[in-house]
């Protein structure tokens, strides 16, 4: 899948878009590691764990299937799940089209690699030509480094105890890194918020796994139209 | 983590890249329903938190991972390196674990 050999034409300023990229990069490779770790202490094995990073590519569903998997919940909440989390992928991909035109092929590859961290990259540019470039260099980095990563922590995550040392908080420690920089918009902020408390609510009485999915229904939170004014005051 | 959970949500997750960039394409989503998507990471990342944090099955409970989630939300929140912010976690829960 080599991001078409455009990169090497003459005269292209890079400034700007490798050194952010391999930044991404190296932030992804640490939260990969842990994935491969988590995985292979989920029950899955080096394999599934290169499997997932390789053709899933999209970190926070990866960790949430895990997760759900790690905590003994069913197979369909664990995808589920995973997937209402990978649905962001297809806003950043209509946000992105426009700036990777190409045949067929070229686009559905390109679709592959439309993740934060290069839909980020992307926008920030300030030409059609810097997009299409920060997009195959972030996208180059970003699964280089990821598969990398899954593999070593796939290689060494059997010898762990994650138990004794803890590793099992790799699992919200990384969420919160996550969700941090979303938090940016008072809905966002809500829907948060919504989301712990439907998770907590319905734990006891759900199949393992279900509040997470659960949890979505506060985004239609979003059709709830904003005003200055409170209506009752 | 059977191989049925693996496929299905390669196929998946690819799917919805696929539905967006090449489907959709040039076109839009209807503003609501972009709005709505756009919502879901925070919703279901804050509730993983919860579940990773307090729960056991179908139990609530606070233990030594409480420790760690605070550890976490501090690193993130005092801007320390993410790899810093895992390990610091990972450790304050070891550490709770082993003397509690």
């Amino acid at each position: 899948m080599d991001a078409h050999n455009e990169h090497a034409h003459e005269g292209v300023n890079y400034d700007g878009i490798v050194g952010p990229a391999v930044a991404l990069g190296f932030a992804v490779f640490i939260f990969a590691i842990s994935f491969g770790v988590l995985c292979v202490n989920a029950g899955g094995s080096v394999p599934k764990a290169m499997t997932m990073s390789l053709l899933v590519f999209t970190g926070a569903s990866q960790f949430s299937a895990v997760s759900v998997i790690a905590a003994g919940g069913t197979a369909v909440s664990a995808v589920v799940g995973a997937l209402l989390l990978g649905s962001r992928n297809a806003i950043y991909g209509v946000a992105v089209a426009p700036w990777l035109p190409g045949s067929l092929k070229y686009r559905v590859a390109a679709a592959q690699f439309t993740i934060d961290e290069t839909t980020g990259m992307t926008l920030v540019q300030n030409s059609p030509e810097r997009k299409r470039r920060a997009f195959w260099v972030t996208a180059a980095s970003i699964y280089g480094f990821w598969n990398v990563g899954t593999l070593i922590g796939a290689l060494v995550g059997n010898s762990f105890d994650t138990q004794k040392y803890g590793l099992d908080v790799a699992f919200p420690a990384a969420f919160v890194a996550m969700v941090a920089p979303l938090l940016a918009t008072r809905k966002a902020q809500l829907a948060g918020i919504g989301g712990a408390v439907v998770c907590l609510a319905t734990t006891p009485f759900v199949p393992i796994g279900a509040p997470i999915v659960m949890s979505a229904v506060v985004a239609l939170i979003a059709l709830v139209p904003t005003q200055r004014k409170s209506r009752r005051s | 983590m059977s191989w049925t959970v693996v496929l299905v949500l390669s196929l998946g997750a690819f799917a919805l890249k696929v539905f967006g960039f090449v489907i959709i394409g040039d076109r839009k989503f209807p503003p609501q329903v972009e709005a709505v998507i756009a919502l879901i990471p925070a919703a279901l990342l804050c509730a993983l938190i919860m579940k990773d944090t307090f729960t056991a099955g179908h139990d609530l409970q606070i233990d030594a991972r409480a420790v760690g989630l605070i550890v976490a939300v501090l690193g993130v929140w005092r801007k320390v390196p993410i790899w810093l912010v895992i390990v610091l976690a990972c450790v304050a829960t070891g550490i709770t674990r082993a003397i509690s």
